[in-house]
């Protein structure tokens, strides 16, 4: 630096200043009152009562607190694998020299960009059970297809359905990604040595992506504890609550209902589990790295 | 013996039609966004469903824009969009510089502090962030909108990586020339940050036109909305089955934009995308 004294000080607060009062305000200020609230009540009229763990024992009894976690991993469960899989198969695929291939990726990556809102209200009428195109085609293949986002048993379904479409694109990159990186003297070796196409796979690709595919899962289980807009847009949450999820209900007990502290301690909740998935995660990273 | 050219294999061959259905499979739903908002009030739920319309109109989009403030709302996303973009840019490649090549007290603290907040979900801090909004009285106004969207700690630490690959010895000539920290940082700093401003540029453009939670919350005036707090609006005003051609024109009005400039900038945002494998 060619400034000092006073004016390197100056320097100093001009470039890291705007960014630091900004994460004060907005993030850091907003994270400890978050904390402070999830130990009170507040209705936003009155003023707030601290109620010390209250909430967060409330929240033990609270039926539908429990229902939108027994959801949210349900979405979990079906939405993970099916995204993964299908994100690395596409991936495995684009990596060879194939005619094609940069169509393909725009074409997967495509629903990416786009909004979550538009998207959620294109598949809502893709799902429309009499109108709809997806139950037309069923009902060509001579299928009677269910009512989808009315139905109880298969709202969820199609809310995962919906997600694994949208992010297919995303998990597909970050596993090219990792693909490329791969040296190709590995597989020239390989070949050499006679290894077949599913040696090839599991004994060079595999292992070398493991931290792409680590990278991967952890930032689609961190997501799905987080889904909110298609459920929001799509279902609300129901029928009949089949896809109430946590982000949903935050959202819905502080700006609905007034409940600010008792969002807030579900809030961290969510955080409690975002953050020992990737403390898991990690952990297991490194034991498989060794 | 001649080798068959690769694409010619049979295994290719079963490839490339897998991967073509699969593609269908990402393409149909668009196409069917844009049929059904060509289509006439009264064709909307014909069976079977007819993927060409036989009697295209532009009603629908008459409509939105009419009974709606559709203008204002796309010209909404752009500014909104834009701007807090702009701000991401500036605020977190001045930080990230600082970090990379400022020694002071505190920097590491500082800087763990950044990522910490990384672990943070949006929902702990939305209600007290909601409730500073509107203290500041920025509910219903542009920056509600857009100020909060301007700090990024992830744009931070990216642009931090980038600015410690720059070898030192670019700002020493410049220092050895007289110019001051920042003369050097604005005409040889920035101009060489191209490609690392271009990806930030676009994620944080798609996140920012995409976004809906923050901004419906912050946001009733419809004359203020962006363009997925409007289309969730739309949703309400039309909740009618045969009311599917005016929300498909409201999605085509949202979607289409950022698609086009996906296309034009499809490497940023794919290079973005990878990069955003930094942030676990």
């Amino acid at each position: 630096m060619y400034e000092t004294g006073w004016k390197r000080a100056l320097v100093i607060a001009l470039f890291l200043g705007p960014s630091l009062i900004g994460l004060g305000v907005f993030v850091l200020v907003p994270i400890a009152s978050s904390l402070v609230l999830s130990f009170a009540d507040w209705d936003l009229l009155n003023p707030p009562r601290f109620t010390g763990i209250a909430n967060f024992r409330r929240l033990l009894a609270d039926a539908e607190f429990w229902g939108a976690l027994g959801n949210t991993v349900k979405y979990l469960v079906g939405y993970v694998p099916l995204v993964i899989t299908l994100g690395l198969l596409i991936a495995v695929a684009l990596n060879r020299r194939i005619p094609l291939r940069s169509f393909f990726r725009t074409t997967y990556f495509l629903p990416v960009v786009t909004s979550w809102v538009a998207v959620s209200l294109i598949w809502m009428w893709l799902y429309n059970p009499v109108f709809g195109l997806l139950n037309n085609f069923l009902g060509w293949l001579g299928i009677r297809g269910p009512a989808w986002l009315f139905d109880v048993n298969w709202a969820m379904p199609a809310v995962i359905l919906t997600s694994v479409w949208k992010d297919l694109g995303f998990i597909m990159v970050i596993l090219l990604a990792g693909l490329q990186g791969i040296p190709r003297e590995y597989y020239e070796a390989a070949e050499i040595d006679g290894a077949s196409g599913w040696q090839r796979l599991r004994f060079i690709t595999v292992p070398l992506l493991v931290p792409s595919l680590f990278f991967a899962v952890m930032i689609s289980l961190i997501g799905s504890f987080q889904v909110f807009d298609q459920v929001y847009i799509m279902t609300g949450g129901g029928p009949a609550g089949a896809t109430q999820v946590l982000m949903e209900r935050i959202v819905r007990n502080a700006f609905n209902y007034n409940r600010m502290g008792y969002a807030a301690s579900m809030s961290w909740i969510l955080f409690l589990f975002i953050f020992a998935i990737s403390f898991v995660l990690n952990r297991l990273r490194r034991r498989w790295e060794w | 013996m001649v080798r068959r050219p690769a694409w010619l294999r049979p295994g290719t061959i079963f490839l490339l039609i897998a991967l073509g259905i699969g593609a269908l499979f990402m393409v149909v739903p668009f196409v069917w966004m844009v049929s059904t908002s060509l289509k006439p009030s009264n064709q909307v739920l014909s069976l079977p469903p007819q993927m060409i319309p036989e009697s295209p109109t532009i009603a629908a989009y008459q409509n939105i824009f009419n009974r709606f403030p559709m203008a204002r709302v796309l010209g909404n996303s752009a500014l909104v969009a834009s701007s807090s973009t702009l701000g991401q840019l500036l605020l977190c490649s001045m930080a990230g510089y600082a970090f990379a090549r400022f020694r002071f007290r505190g920097r590491e603290a500082l800087f763990l502090l950044y990522l910490m907040t990384l672990m943070i979900p949006f929902a702990v801090t939305i209600i007290p962030l909601f409730i500073i909004i509107v203290n500041l009285g920025w509910a219903n106004s542009y920056a509600g909108l857009i100020v909060p969207g301007m700090f990024s700690a992830f744009g931070t630490f990216l642009m931090r990586q980038f600015f410690q690959s720059i070898p030192r010895e670019l700002e020493e000539a410049a220092t050895i020339d007289g110019a001051g920290t920042i003369r050097t940082f604005f005409t040889i700093i920035v101009p060489l940050s191209g490609a690392p401003l271009a990806t930030l540029g676009l994620l944080s453009f798609m996140g920012s036109w995409n976004n809906f939670l923050w901004p419906m919350l912050i946001t009733n005036d419809r004359h203020l909305m962006t363009l997925p707090v409007a289309l969730q609006a739309l949703q309400g005003i039309y909740p009618g089955q045969n009311q599917w051609n005016l929300l498909m024109a409201g999605s085509v009005v949202a979607v289409i934009p950022i698609m086009i400039v996906f296309l034009f900038a499809q490497r940023w945002f794919i290079e973005g995308v990878a990069s955003s494998g930094l942030k676990g």
